[in-house]
């Protein structure tokens, strides 16, 4: 029983009924990144419905769902209106909380707490302050270091962050949610 | 006309000169956009990625501060930032999740905050507007892009048609540019990999630019900041890849129609871009 579990598990939790996919391919045709993926979406759903552990470990390792940008397209075609990206996100989740992350996680992963740091302190985006922080916690120290002096000449990069006034707000927010254990993070 | 105005953080960093686009042809268009106080980063995909109430909650204190200064509509030209308040709006339909946030912000939210793009801001209060008002006519072939977040989720967006849109296209043709019927109109360009895997988004952004130039495109036609930043900003790095270098530029359709107006492309932020425009 405990078998079936974890995908029942992520059945409540989207709304996502893996059986419906009946296989037809559309969303992996469509899907930009399927060719870089461990397993294209329509694969993905089929090692879903088998529902066994090891099947579902293996989706949990994979670079899949650290690669699927949730442009949506599958679930614009898919004739069953299967949520896709909407599975992606709870896997992501999942993937973390178990500690699970395929090693093309790591740069994504590192972006994204980046960029949410930048917003917590200031709440507006600051973008040599991301890409600084990015690159202190990959260690990829070129990291755009061929396009920033022309932003810079063209007047794309602020020297110093913008700041919103109710600062104190952003906190609250962050407080609130990401930082607050009770909420699911990932 | 007055209307709300929600810039996000693109349009003031390294997207400057789509602000300068959408703020010089609102001028001429006699559009008054006001713009919203004290206004906070949307948080993303980064936010959507990592924290469902994050997700949620950021989008609605810019939602309910539009409220609180009065505003019922407001433009969103970032497609990025459009989408994620109306995808937050439609999740906050749900009044579970609705209290949760407004425990979080603090704030009230009505959620009746009415939310468009730029294209829909230019079709509601400028198609005749512009018309009267055409100068030089803009006179090029040009693919129209609109990117994913634009048009998907088209269930919760109901903006234009999903596969095939429209809307860019006719705007062009208003002001006397030829579109084309090509290959990626919706596809991704990788967008929120551009600094975490720049090898996908250029690989994906060549296939992009590649299809357009195939067709004799003069030029590429954008309403995304992150689309326009991955197509024109990683060009070189994009060429790399490519047998022979692509040298069409990536312009706003707020760029377009502004050279219609004869506004100068300096006002319209032409210079800043890292493709020479020569239009
Ligand atoms: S498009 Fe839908 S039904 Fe077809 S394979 Fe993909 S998920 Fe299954
Ligand atoms: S949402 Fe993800 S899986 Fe679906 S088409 Fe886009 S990248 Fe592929
Ligand atoms: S799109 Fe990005 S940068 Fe712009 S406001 Fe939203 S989160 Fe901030
Ligand atoms: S930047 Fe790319 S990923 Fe984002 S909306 Fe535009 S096409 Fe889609």
């Amino acid at each position: 029983m405990d078998k079936k579990h974890k995908v029942s598990d992520l059945q409540s939790h989207t709304g996502v009924e893996v059986m419906r996919c009946y296989q037809c391919g559309k969303c992996t045709a469509g899907c930009v990144l399927a060719s870089d993926m461990n397993y294209p979406p329509s694969y993905l759903m089929r090692l879903l419905q088998t529902g066994t552990k090891e099947n579902y470990d293996k989706i949990l390792h994979s670079n899949s769902i650290w690669l699927c940008l949730n442009c949506e397209n599958c679930l614009g075609r898919c004739p069953m209106e299967i949520d896709i990206p909407k599975m992606m996100d709870y896997l992501r989740t999942r993937s973390i909380s178990e500690n699970k992350m395929h090693p093309d996680s790591k740069p994504i992963i590192a972006f994204h707490r980046s960029f949410l740091d930048s917003i917590k302190h200031t709440g507006r985006l600051y973008e040599v302050g991301l890409i600084a922080a990015f690159k202190s916690r990959t260690f990829r120290f070129a990291q755009d270091l061929n396009i920033a002096p022309m932003m810079y000449l063209k007047g794309k990069l602020h020297l110093l962050p913008e700041k919103i006034k109710d600062r104190r707000h952003m906190k609250r927010i962050f407080a609130q949610t990401i930082e607050n254990a009770k909420t699911e993070t990932k | 006309m007055k209307i709300g105005f929600y810039p996000g953080c693109s349009l003031t960093g390294s997207s400057r000169e789509y602000n300068e686009s959408v703020v010089a042809v609102a001028k001429a268009l006699e559009i008054d956009l006001v713009e919203l106080k004290d206004w906070n980063c949307c948080g993303a995909t980064a936010a959507h990625s990592m924290n469902e109430e994050l997700s949620l909650s950021l989008p609605a204190r810019i939602m309910a501060l539009a409220e609180e200064q009065g505003l019922k509509e407001i433009v969103v030209p970032c497609a990025a930032c459009y989408n994620r308040l109306k995808v937050t709006q439609h999740e906050l339909e749900d009044q579970p999740k609705r209290n949760r946030v407004a425990e979080i912000l603090q704030m009230p939210y009505k959620g009746d905050l009415k939310i468009i793009n730029v294209l829909q801001l230019l079709e509601a209060y400028g198609t005749e507007n512009i018309k009267a008002r055409i100068t030089q006519p803009f006179a090029h072939k040009v693919a129209c892009y609109y990117g994913c977040l634009l048009v998907r989720p088209h269930a919760i967006l109901k903006f234009d048609r999903v596969e095939d849109p429209q809307s860019m296209d006719a705007l062009i043709q208003v002001i006397g540019g030829t579109t084309m019927d090509w290959a990626f109109k919706t596809e991704c360009c990788g967008g929120g990999f551009s600094v975490s895997r720049t090898d996908l988004v250029v690989k994906l952004s060549g296939n992009i630019l590649k299809d357009a130039s195939d067709r004799g495109a003069e030029a590429l036609i954008v309403a995304c900041p992150m689309c326009q930043s991955n197509l024109d900003m990683r060009r070189g790095a994009i060429n790399k890849t490519l047998d022979s270098p692509i040298d069409i530029p990536v312009i706003y359709i707020t760029q377009a129609i502004g050279l219609a107006l004869g506004i100068g492309a300096k006002e319209l932020g032409l210079k800043r871009h890292f493709v020479t425009v020569e239009l």
